[in-house]
């Protein structure tokens, strides 16, 4: 093992062991997302009509209302993954980087908590 | 990124630099695509569950808005953004378990993914309005 330049230093020393984690998250959220957004679209095609009445008593169903909630986790889930890709092929500053990033998990979770919610109170008899 | 001292340093050819290729189409059309719906799609999403715990009145609102002209542009751009990005998704899995890499295997699958993801959007729309 070297210790002139920064790949020698690392050479021989196996993988880091947590690397492939942002990648393999895409990948199970990428399935996620496959599964849920494809129910959504089915059931839109399968619902008799798009008004209130029909989306509502649609969405306040056990299985529909777990598949939403599985949706907005597993959508801004994989939007969290991606956007940060883009930020960090995009935003080379430091400090810009660091506040982009924090930004974005912030919206990711805001987004989920209140997709979550918005569901939950529908499922539960709101109105 | 060019700061003192790194100025002169060789570059990494861009996009400008290689001859294109519909490989290259299909990997930037995943990026647009995707993080085309991480920002109207999912914003569109938490209108639409937003509107319906919110209620008759402000599913009304969310209606009218989306079946004005500019309101089907968003939708239809959506589940376009979405078809596209998941048949470009299913060519990445294939790729990710080592297959398709062979130069005819990929031009092909690089071309019919764009055009497939085209036809499921055709196909979902046609079905939602004419039923």
């Amino acid at each position: 093992m070297g210790n002139g330049t920064s790949i020698g230093r690392v050479r021989g020393l196996g993988s880091a062991k947590t690397g492939v984690h942002h990648w393999l998250m895409q990948r199970f959220t990428a399935i996620g997302n496959l599964l849920s957004v494809l129910f959504l679209a089915v059931s839109i095609l399968l619902l008799p009509d798009l008004t209130y009445a029909s989306v509502a008593e649609w969405m306040a169903r056990p299985v529909p209302a777990v598949m939403m909630i599985l949706l907005v986790v597993t959508t801004f889930w994989h939007a969290r993954i991606g956007l940060q890709v883009l930020v960090e092929d995009y935003v080379h500053d430091h400090a810009n980087k660091f506040a982009c990033i924090a930004a974005l998990n912030l919206a990711a979770c805001g987004g989920i908590a209140f997709g979550a919610f918005c569901v939950i109170r529908l499922a539960l008899g709101a109105h | 990124m060019a700061k003192d001292g790194t100025r002169n340093r060789p570059l990494s050819p861009h996009l400008q630099i290689w001859r294109w290729g519909p490989h290259m189409f299909v990997s930037i059309l995943h990026r647009v695509t995707g993080d085309g719906m991480a920002f109207a799609g999912l914003g569109v999403l938490l209108w639409w569950l937003g509107a319906l715990a919110g209620g008759p009145a402000s599913y009304e609102t969310f209606s009218k808005v989306m079946t004005t002209p500019i309101g089907y542009i968003v939708l239809v751009g959506i589940s376009w953004a979405f078809f596209t990005h998941m048949m470009s998704g299913l060519r990445h899995f294939v790729l990710d378990v080592g297959g398709g890499f062979e130069l005819k295997t990929n031009k092909t699958w690089s071309i019919v993914c764009p055009i497939l993801g085209v036809l499921a959007t055709v196909a979902f729309w046609a079905i939602l309005l004419l039923r």
